[in-house]
């Protein structure tokens, strides 16, 4: 049990490319942290510093109140669930979850005991023996989970260890990884690109771009009020709507104080509501529709807006400009071709400066 | 994937019969050879069938020698093949797999370089380098040795290229795993990598057992004394006779015995080869 703090950490490899630009979190003790930004922006550099699998060039990492920069991975107390599992393919499932524990010279009788224990928490009993090549997909990432819990560590450190899974059963793990920590209550940092994965996991979410990072805080705080518009359109499925805050966007807001230093104006897709009527404060978008999804529970209109096609500079996860989405319940709606009015009440509006780099409150 | 049809099939097997006959044919020939006496191979007219002399003929061949050549019997020689070409085999396996080992894993200054010196060696067979290699051999005092017989053909790019060929396709988490699990350069190396490259050493093993029990000019060169003599050298010499005929069916025994080994040990490795090849999965 320990927690994790960063402290100004940056990574500079030889060529002199910055992968991780300064930064600092705490994660506290027994909190599930997830890191979750695009292909790139460093989250899993960043687990791998914590690991001791890089180098760390600047900064300090600190598990347990002890920094570990110049200590090898073995000796950090850390265990780690890798994307492709990376078990030893001649080994027995019960000597892949040994290995480690035999490397530090445990006696025999304590390793029976604790993989035993792993393998009945883990449903892995019946297959100790077998190799890892005989297990679906879904056994080995247990296997690899189990490898990580005989260790006892202060720290479980996942990068992206559902992504070779396919989605039905991504779904199971996902809530069995949550189920397994919140009893071992052991300190876990999770690298994910799936936001979905980063909501359902996080305690605390640490949203990453271009090796900084963008927010950190509880996922709904940051569904809720994304710091930035990198934050508002990576977080959530379908992407928030962006759009520059221009003329006739800037005259419905008149009256909003916020309306003056903002640039730009973010709805989400499920804020809208198809309605003749005018929300004092609020906005509305005159939209023809251009294309539907129907998914049963709900229905995604993809629609242009008729003025101001010209949009915001596109961010990762963004429309192409001037293509608005909106959600409404249920399957029946309207059809395409159609020109709807979506309005969004005016507690609903999320409001940045012109550069995304700032929300305006 | 191709069509089956009697006619194309009957065609495949045809040809490939043909082709098993003019490559067996020789073999069957020694064969025959070394089971009747003397006078009959000689004769000119050789027999199709095998004779009686079977028996006879493999064990004066094994233990008594040839008669009228005063060499060696064919144990000894045997016995000295099978040493330097398990030796070759062993040693070569166990000098290329650490050279890769270090090539792939470890970062030191001159990595490439290193590299590239033992890529260049490719160029340097033994009888390229037969001259300083023997000088060297003899100013060690390893004439007439196994250490001479062995040492100057262990050193090999073929094996190093091999193994770091398949190092190279060994995810690196395993590595990562290794290193998170407490294993340090040795364990990783003893407790992983080497029981995946067991396929590759069993290949690597075949290849290079024949190659060491098929030299001919290195040891030739480097052994005077009939004791230290390999079999190769041994088939030659039993057809060089100053003044008698040579004893055809002894040197056709000889070279029945001779291609025993390589035979087995094929037959012995391919079974490792193809359970390996099922079970690799990284």
């Amino acid at each position: 049990m320990a927690n994790v703090a960063l402290r100004n950490v940056r990574k500079t490899y030889l060529g002199g490319f910055e992968a991780i630009k300064g930064i600092d979190f705490e994660v506290g003790d027994g909190q599930f942290c997830v890191l979750v930004g695009p292909s790139g922006c460093g989250k899993s550099t960043l687990l791998r510093m914590v690991a001791g699998l890089e180098t760390i060039t600047g900064g300090e990492i600190d598990i347990g109140g002890r920094v570990v920069n110049q200590i090898e991975p073995a000796d950090r107390d850390i265990a780690m669930v890798f994307q492709n599992y990376a078990l030893y393919p001649h080994m027995s499932v019960y000597n892949n979850m040994a290995y480690g524990l035999r490397n530090r010279r445990m006696a025999e009788g304590e390793i029976k005991t604790r993989v035993e224990e792993a393998a009945r928490i883990l449903e892995l009993g019946a297959m100790l023996e077998r190799k890892p090549r005989q297990l679906s997909g879904g056994q080995r990432q247990r296997v690899a989970m189990g490898r990580a819990i005989v260790r006892q560590p202060k720290v479980f450190l996942f990068d992206e260890p559902l992504s070779n899974l396919d989605a039905k059963l991504r779904i199971a793990m996902r809530v069995e990884i949550r189920k397994l920590q919140r009893r071992l209550s052991t300190t876990s940092i999770y690298v994910t690109h799936d936001q979905l994965e980063a909501m359902t996991l996080a305690d605390i979410l640490v949203v990453m771009n271009g090796g900084q990072v963008e927010q950190i805080g509880n996922p709904l705080e940051i569904y809720q009020k994304p710091a930035t518009t990198f934050v508002a359109s990576f977080i959530g499925a379908p992407p928030m709507n962006l759009m520059p805050l221009r003329s006739e966007l800037k005259s419905q807001l008149a009256g909003d104080a916020r309306a003056a230093e903002a640039g730009i104006i973010g709805i989400r897709p499920e804020d809208f509501v198809i309605s003749n009527q005018t929300v004092s404060g609020g906005v509305a978008l005159g939209l023809t529709v251009e294309a539907i999804e129907r998914v049963g529970a709900e229905t995604f209109l993809y629609g242009t807006r008729q003025q101001e096609m010209q949009g915001v500079a596109a961010t990762p996860g963004e429309l192409p400009p001037g293509e608005i989405i909106v959600r409404i319940p249920g399957a029946v709606g309207p059809a395409i071709g159609e020109r709807i009015r979506a309005v969004a009440a005016p507690d609903k509006l999320h409001l940045f400066t012109a550069d995304g780099r700032k929300r305006v409150s | 994937m191709v069509e089956h049809r009697p006619l194309t099939d009957f065609i495949a097997y045809a040809v490939l019969t043909l082709g098993v006959f003019i490559v067996a044919f020789p073999v069957y020939l020694a064969l025959v050879a070394s089971t009747h006496d003397a006078a009959t191979v000689v004769g000119g007219h050789m027999p199709a069938a095998p004779g009686s002399r079977t028996l006879e003929n493999y064990y004066r061949a094994i233990f008594v020698g040839g008669a009228r050549t005063s060499r060696e019997p064919v144990a000894n020689m045997l016995i000295n093949s099978f040493i330097s070409a398990i030796g070759i085999a062993v040693g070569k396996i166990f000098i290329s797999i650490l050279s890769a080992y270090a090539v792939v894993y470890f970062r030191f200054p001159f990595r490439k370089t290193a590299f590239w010196i033992i890529f260049i060696t490719l160029m340097l067979p033994v009888e390229v380098r037969i001259y300083p290699t023997y000088k060297v051999v003899a100013d060690l005092r390893m004439l007439d040795t196994y250490a001479g017989l062995i040492l100057p053909l262990i050193a090999s790019a073929t094996g190093t290229l091999l193994f770091r060929q398949f190092f190279m396709t060994v995810p690196d988490e395993l590595l990562e795993a290794s290193r998170i699990d407490g294993a340090g350069p040795f364990r990783f190396f003893w407790d992983t990598l080497l029981p995946l490259s067991v396929t590759t050493m069993a290949a690597l093993f075949v290849i290079q057992f024949i190659y060491g029990w098929n030299q001919y000019l290195w040891p030739l060169l480097i052994t005077t004394q009939d004791s230290m003599q390999t079999i190769v050298i041994g088939i030659k010499k039993m057809l060089v006779t100053t003044d008698e005929l040579a004893e055809w069916q002894l040197a056709m025994a000889t070279a029945v015995l001779a291609m025993l080994p390589p035979v087995a040990v094929v037959i012995f490795m391919q079974r490792l080869f193809v359970r390996g090849l099922v079970q690799t999965e990284k």
